[in-house]
């Protein structure tokens, strides 16, 4: 099982009254399963991904990633994990801008040393790339930032790939495209996805569902592929 | 609509207070070191000013000799007696307990008397003449009254006196200097009867609407001060300029919105100056108030410098002038404008439509860097045109000028290129990530780092000059006091008996005898000197004819200190306006005026009257002369001087000489400091969104705290490798061109590395300092500030 999350709770003291974003969610997946997490905006979805990839820290419950309970690691385990087990996709790419799409491909493998040039190379061919390699993100276009987004989280191998609206920035075309190649190159890395969608279209295509309402699982279930 | 769209425009600020702090701050202080040197200038001016008021004389013509000398009583009584209507001064100086006087002594009878009556304003002698015919009735400032004690004068208290003079009757004045035949120069009369024979020929009549002498020697040397207060000033400016550029390219979109909104473009312009001129009065304000504190601060050691090298009293009270804070407000205005002008012009050709561009710094900066590139070339091309083929102090400071804002134009390109060299050096990810971070962070940081250039290439470039000139005086004063005790006695009589008492008991007696001449208009003094080893061996001669000394041994012709012989562009084998041949050129250091030596004869032929009371003693044992002297003629204080105390007391003139530069290189530094550290700070809030990927894929905030501090230190490394070579141009240009026009010498050129590693070292500080407070921040920032950087709700 690479993530059991039991009785999960996250509270923000923000004002007078704390308030609380996620409450008891539970849930797990395994080896390369792909799951989509639904709701409404301001539903916990995005607070859950963090939560799972150590950005942030839980207020109660479980956390584990690949065995390691990681609620109460300190500071540097978590960033240790987010460089060897996790990959992290964000709706707005956040690629860095001051690398070539090489660079930024090869950035988080290598971090974690495990860079694969030839598993690079060919994730930046799968999914398009091989012409930009040697451009900066600004040079290309919103769909192929996201693809460079994709091939960063996968050039590393990561165990979870945690993917924030990943397509919610593109036209649906577009769209359509890069999820499938980010589904197909992490069946063949052999990772598995928690993916924050609004998009219905886009969570058919995971094998399990998760919809979340204010801080709660609402409702869960396996989902059927989109033709 | 105005309202709000000052409002819109001013909520920038409010969003971005490190940013007005940037502005507010580098304007100020930009404005506080020019207002200061400025201050301190118009202070200098004013009492020379009052001095030369000692004598108001400037209406009226001035009857000289030609070859300097002085007149005696009879050529007057002379020229009275051909008709014209001439009245005779005395001028010259007395140091007496620490006091250094400018005494002048007037002939109330022959004096026009619209000069005496301004002379005697407010004294006692307005009511009559009769104060200053009393016997031995002296006019003088109360703070000067000391110098006097001893003298048998009647001293009359005048407050409104000029520090550092004193007015009596020629009689009185001639008495006090020894002097009783002299005449200094007779002041000529507007009205002149008829048919007059003319001058003698070896007489000269000169105008009296020239600056006075001191006004004239120590106008170098303010320019100099002015120099140090426009770099300064620059570097402040540098700041402004990225401040206001800046905000232009955050505020993109702002404008547009108002522009579509329907301001005129016009409108938008007018409050974006309204603002800018705000902004202006405050910093320019408060660069006023630090600009007084820092002339105050700087002011006595200035006024000891002036003294030191030109004889020139200031008085240590600073005043608010208008000259200075007014000309200090019109700077922040004008530097503002400047700093601005870029973007208005910018905004008057913003197309409507034109897009708030998310990496603005980067965009601003590509902008800015082509025509900084072009404007560097072209000001080398002029540095080069001004070396080559410009002449004097001007040519000097232009030279300076261009060399230095377009290295400082050129930093950001060269920057661009090492770290892009370091990048393609590095291994693996996280080091090839900092050197291209690092290359991405140059647009925001470039303006504080080209102030970092020109605070540290002036650091280096005026210590190389103090080092150099340090190193070379000491050389110089071994040469120039090689005797072993010097000797000042009150009487030529009392001398006389001291002298043949020590050359029987086997000490060598050098007398030190000198007279006051003008050469070329401007003071100068001439010495007489025996013929004597301790010359010949250690004179620090320049240049010279085949047996120098020799020649001057047997009268035929002068040695003339090197500022002399530079300003008059004079060397061996020519001839002196006094008409002897020049033998030599020596060194002369610490001292601006002219000297002229000649031989002990032939200085007692030209001036039988003057008989020596100071001497040079050679001596084995100079301790036990020094205890003979004392025990037997009771000498005491500065009568008697060992050579030890006199190169202690040249060495601390020399260090206070170059104190005021030094502090203006301290507060150009730490303007530079502060610029690192506004524009980091400024920075912060925008890096966010840079560095929260590099966190997410596994760094820690402390782990990019450090990196961040580490790109700190690595930019001021690399700028401070740049200042090293300009740095060296500037001291070879303060040393060859400048100081020869300021001073009259010119001075060999030595390296001090273990110098430019302390300040390499110190800058280092600096910059670790500037960048911690930023780099606490950013390991202090909370996750969820980092998270909102991949926040869908944002």
């Amino acid at each position: 099982m690479v993530l059991n999350i039991q009785h999960l709770s996250k509270r923000y003291d923000t004002g007078a009254e704390p308030v609380e974003v996620l409450t008891d969610v539970s849930f797990e997946l395994d080896g390369t399963e792909t799951l989509a997490l639904e709701g409404e905006s301001g539903s916990g979805k995005s607070t859950l991904l963090h939560l799972v990839g150590g950005l942030d820290r839980a207020s109660g419950g479980l956390i584990e990633v690949d065995g390691i309970d990681i609620t109460s690691l300190p500071d540097g385990r978590t960033a240790q994990l987010r460089r060897d087990t996790v990959g992290l996709i964000f709706q707005q790419f956040n690629l860095i801008p001051s690398l070539t799409v090489q660079s930024n491909i090869a950035f988080h493998a290598r971090l974690a040393g495990r860079h694969d040039p030839d598993w690079a190379q060919y994730l930046a061919t799968r999914i398009g790339l091989q012409d930009h390699l040697q451009k900066y993100p600004e040079a290309i276009s919103g769909g192929q930032q996201q693809r460079v987004a994709i091939a960063r989280a996968l050039a590393a191998r990561p165990k979870l790939l945690l993917a924030d609206e990943p397509t919610g920035n593109l036209d649906e075309a577009t769209a359509d495209t890069v999820l499938g190649l980010m589904l197909e190159s992490a069946a063949e890395a052999g990772t598995a996805i928690l993916m924050v969608t609004h998009s219905p279209r886009q969570a058919a295509r995971m094998q399990r569902r998760l919809t979340l309402s204010r801080g709660r699982v609402q409702r869960a279930g396996v989902a059927v592929a989109a033709s | 609509m105005t309202r709000l769209g000052l409002i819109a425009l001013l909520s920038h600020w409010r969003r971005n207070p490190w940013q007005l702090l940037t502005l507010i701050a580098g304007l100020a202080l930009a404005t506080a070191l020019w207002c200061g040197v400025q201050a301190i200038n118009a202070e200098a001016r004013a009492s020379y000013d009052k001095a030369a008021d000692v004598l108001a004389s400037g209406a009226f013509n001035a009857m000289r000799k030609a070859d300097g000398s002085a007149f005696s009583t009879q050529d007057y009584v002379a020229l009275r007696r051909m008709g014209w209507q001439v009245s005779p001064v005395i001028e010259g100086t007395i140091e007496r307990n620490d006091h250094v006087v400018q005494l002048v002594g007037i002939e109330p009878m022959t004096l026009p008397q619209s000069l005496l009556e301004r002379e005697t304003a407010g004294t006692e002698a307005a009511r009559g003449n009769g104060t200053l015919l009393q016997a031995r009735a002296l006019f003088v400032h109360p703070d000067d009254a000391a110098a006097f004690t001893e003298e048998n004068v009647t001293l009359h208290l005048n407050a409104q006196r000029p520090v550092g003079t004193a007015l009596g009757d020629i009689a009185t004045v001639q008495g006090l200097l020894r002097k009783p035949d002299e005449i200094t120069r007779l002041i000529v009369d507007t009205v002149q009867p008829m048919g007059l024979p003319p001058i003698p020929e070896t007489y000269r009549i000169e105008s009296g609407a020239g600056q006075t002498d001191v006004a004239r020697l120590t106008r170098s040397f303010h320019l100099n001060l002015t120099a140090f207060g426009l770099l300064s000033f620059a570097v402040g400016i540098f700041i402004v300029y990225g401040a206001v550029g800046l905000a232009f390219e955050q505020r993109r979109g702002v404008f547009r919105t108002l522009r579509a909104l329907g301001m005129p473009v016009r409108r938008l312009m007018v409050l974006l100056a309204l603002e800018l001129g705000v902004f202006s009065l405050i910093a320019g304000g408060l660069g006023v108030a630090l600009g007084y504190l820092i002339a105050a601060a700087l002011l006595p050691d200035v006024a000891a410098t002036l003294r030191g090298l030109y004889g020139a009293e200031i008085t240590g009270q600073l005043q608010l002038r208008p000259a200075w804070w007014l000309s200090g407000l019109g700077m922040a205005f004008a530097g503002t404008g400047i700093a601005a002008a870029a973007a208005l012009i910018k905004l008057a050709r913003l197309p409507l439509l034109s897009f708030n561009h998310p990496r603005a710094m980067s965009m601003h900066a590509l902008a800015s860097g082509r025509w900084m590139a072009a404007v560097a070339c072209l000001l080398f091309v002029s540095g080069f045109a001004f070396a080559l083929w410009g002449e004097g102090l001007f040519a000097g400071f232009a030279l300076l000028a261009c060399l230095l804002v377009g290295a400082a134009f050129c930093l950001p390109a060269l920057l661009a290129l090492a770290l892009q060299a370091a990048g393609r050096i590095s291994r693996g990810a996280l080091a090839e990530w900092f050197w291209a971070d690092s290359r991405q962070q140059l647009p925001g940081l470039s303006m504080a780092l080209m102030a970092l250039l020109l605070a540290m290439a002036a650091n280096i470039g005026v210590s190389t000059m103090v080092s150099s000139f340090r190193l070379t005086f000491t050389g110089y004063l071994d040469q120039r006091l090689s005797s072993e005790l010097y000797l000042r006695l009150d009487t030529a009589d009392q001398a006389e008996i001291v002298t043949s008492d020590l050359v029987t008991r086997g000490v060598t007696v050098l007398p030190i005898i000198s007279e006051e001449i003008r050469i070329a208009g401007l003071p100068a003094e001439i010495y007489g000197v025996r013929d004597h080893a301790t010359y010949r061996e250690n004179w620090p001669i320049l240049a010279a004819v085949p047996d120098v000394w020799d020649q001057l041994a047997a009268d035929r012709g002068a040695l003339i200190n090197e500022q002399l012989a530079r300003r008059n562009d004079l060397g061996p084998g020519d001839a002196l306006p006094t008409g002897d041949p020049v033998l030599g050129v020596y060194s002369d250091y610490g001292n601006a005026a002219g000297q002229v030596v000649i031989s002990e004869a032939e200085f007692a032929r030209r001036y039988p009257q003057k008989r020596a009371v100071r001497f040079g003693l050679r001596a084995d044992d100079p301790e036990a002369v020094a205890q003979y002297l004392r025990a037997t003629y009771g000498l005491q204080g500065d009568a008697l001087i060992d050579q030890a105390q006199l190169k202690a007391f040249s060495l601390s003139v020399f260090e206070r000489t170059f104190s005021v530069t030094a502090a203006l290189n301290l507060l150009t530094l730490s303007v530079a400091g502060l610029a690192i550290l506004i524009s980091l700070l400024t920075l912060a809030t925008l890096r966010l969104p840079q560095l929260a990927p590099v966190w997410a894929l596994g760094l820690t905030r402390r782990h990019l705290a450090l990196l961040e501090l580490l790109r700190a230190l690595c930019l001021a490394a690399i700028t401070g490798l740049f200042a090293v070579p300009l740095g060296l141009m500037l001291a070879w240009v303060l040393l060859a061109v400048v100081n020869v026009e300021a001073f009259g010498w010119r001075l060999p050129m030595f390296l001090f590395p273990a110098e430019y590693l302390q300040l390499g070292i110190l800058t280092l500080c600096a910059a670790l300092l500037a960048a911690l407070w930023p780099a606490i921040r950013l390991a202090r920032t909370p996750p969820d500030r980092l998270l909102r950087v991949f926040s869908n709700e944002r």
